[in-house]
């Protein structure tokens, strides 16, 4: 058993935001409630069609994503949050804003949602502006309900970043977020997949020093349970598994299931 | 239900320009519906994204039971790397993947359009098809002779074929465009069944639209994960309640309605 952010979870596997379709589609090849949670693929107020195609492109070891599609908030309180809470997982359900009245709106409306486990929230840009959109996100959300923050790995501000979320409000800290990067055409993705581990590791790492109280979870390239083991030998309480799933869609069921076995004393 | 397997290379065989790969796969032949296709993970850790292959057919092999018989153009990582592979190695894939191809309830007249390695699909569904009491055409389209699918084996599940090549190599000279309105009038198809290049379903789609004729296109457009994760092979729709959409080619297709599709959109 896993704690995190005051929840207990069944394992320290979790599938991360935009890498697990709804749900369903990750159904036929894990047991969800297996696995120590679900964070959604980011969640706005009005529905987007995501990027034009080419969206997902292959680099080596690596996949550029775009901005995928969303079906907005209404539509995903009425469909898929349901179903997602019925799969027995414990749902984290990832948003998205143009504002701080859009988080606050999403915060508000979420809280009341039934069954959900936390929010998880990215933030990019400047620590301060990290710390007020936890804030908003945090002040609008029902107690007990927390919010994790999803951090850039990025080495010059991650520690400054996390110290930055956590006192705004934040129960834990996600590390990391994908590397900002650019498709062949020019147009701007993230950067995900083995190709960036070594670059979560080191910020997981930081993170871990600078702020030992602060509860870790680690992501970025993770595929193997040898990966997932040193980032949790890092300081990580848990992890997600990401661009790892697009390729072998049984990823995360192996990873709960192997790291459970090494759990067992010999 | 779709299955993640470790698969195995039976035989690899070449035919014209393409490869025909029959792979042990447990647990796909049994859920294959002609238009399903399978998803090949890459044997590099370089490769991320994952490569997906019409199913040609299912063959029963001595000894191995219902194996899945894929064809595979042998360029790009992809193709390249599955026509490296000698008998007996493995392979990770997943299958089958995918809406297939809605079968007709009447025993209606039916044409069957398919170009390149993109008709693989259709033998198949030829099959099913002539199971079910439907009168089957086939139009099958080229480049060349060399990336022509046999057209002697779907002389056996259809009353007749017409065969088109870009170059004139064998049977007409032309492209699909060319000669689907009259195959379409010819014989009197209440449903055409397409798979190829996406000009050539457009314009399959156009024709059949014109004729009065239901369409049933098989979209080809690169799946980075296959199982709808990733939301990364965006297709652009209309919805039945005419409000345009964008859909996943892996989970929502890769058949689609013809006259749903918004071809001019569609990269």
């Amino acid at each position: 058993m896993t704690d995190l952010a005051g929840l207990t979870l069944a394992s320290p596997v979790l599938v991360a935001s935009g890498c697990g379709g709804t749900g369903r589609e990750l159904e036929p090849y894990v047991d969800l409630a297996a696995l120590g949670g679900f964070v959604t693929r980011s969640i706005s107020l009005d529905a987007r069609d995501g990027a034009d195609a080419p969206r997902v492109v292959e680099t080596p070891s690596g996949l550029l994503h775009a901005e995928g599609p969303n079906p907005g908030l209404e539509h995903f309180l009425a469909t898929e949050l349901p179903w997602l809470v019925r799969s027995g997982t414990r749902v984290v359900v990832s948003i998205a804003a143009r504002s701080l009245g859009e988080y606050a709106e999403l915060a508000r409306r979420l809280g009341r949602a039934p069954g959900l486990s936390a929010i998880e929230v990215a933030v990019a840009g400047e620590p301060f502006q990290a710390a007020s959109v936890v804030a908003a996100v945090q002040r609008d959300l029902p107690r007990g309900l927390p919010v994790l923050a999803k951090l850039r790995p990025d080495l010059l501000r991650v520690v400054e970043t996390a110290r930055a979320v956590v006192d705004a409000g934040a129960a834990a800290v996600v590390v990391g977020d994908s590397q900002p990067g650019a498709l062949p055409d020019g147009r701007p993705a993230g950067l995900s997949g083995p190709a960036v581990r070594p670059i979560a590791l080191r910020c997981v790492v930081e993170v871990h020093a600078a702020l030992p109280d602060v509860q870790v979870v680690g992501g970025g390239g993770i595929v193997t349970v040898a990966d997932a083991r040193t980032f949790l030998d890092a300081g990580a309480v848990a992890i997600q598994v990401g661009t790892a799933l697009l390729h072998d869609p049984t990823t995360a069921a192996r990873l709960a299931a192997d790291l459970t076995r090494e759990d067992v004393p010999q | 239900m779709t299955v993640h397997v470790t698969g195995e290379v039976l035989d690899a065989k070449r035919v014209g320009a393409y490869l025909h790969l029959t792979l042990v796969a447990p647990g796909v032949p049994e859920r294959f519906r002609p238009g399903t296709f399978v998803s090949v993970t890459l044997g590099d850790s370089a490769h991320l994204a994952r490569r997906s292959y019409w199913i040609h057919r299912i063959r029963t092999v001595g000894g191995y039971g219902a194996a899945v018989q894929l064809v595979v153009e042998p360029s790009g990582a992809g193709g390249t790397w599955l026509a490296s592979l000698k008998p007996g190695a493995k392979l990770t894939l997943t299958g089958p993947l995918g809406r297939p191809f809605a079968l007709p309830k009447e025993p209606v007249s039916c044409l069957l359009v398919g170009e390149d390695w993109s008709a693989a699909p259709l033998f198949p569904l030829a099959e099913r098809l002539r199971e079910r009491g439907c009168s089957v055409t086939l139009l099958v389209a080229g480049r060349d002779e060399a990336h022509l699918l046999s057209a002697l084996e779907a002389r056996r599940s259809a009353r007749a074929v017409t065969v088109v090549t870009a170059d004139g190599s064998v049977g007409q000279r032309g492209r699909v465009a060319d000669v689907v309105k009259e195959a379409l009038a010819r014989s009197e198809a209440e449903v055409v069944y397409a798979a190829g290049p996406h000009d050539t379903l457009h314009a399959v789609a156009q024709a059949a639209e014109e004729h009065g004729a239901w369409s049933q296109t098989a979209v080809e457009v690169a799946h980075p994960c296959a199982t709808g994760l990733c939301h990364g092979c965006p297709v652009p729709v209309v919805g039945e309640d005419g409000v345009a959409r964008v859909v996943r080619g892996c989970t929502e297709g890769p058949v689609l309605r013809g006259d749903r599709v918004r071809w001019g959109e569609l990269t």
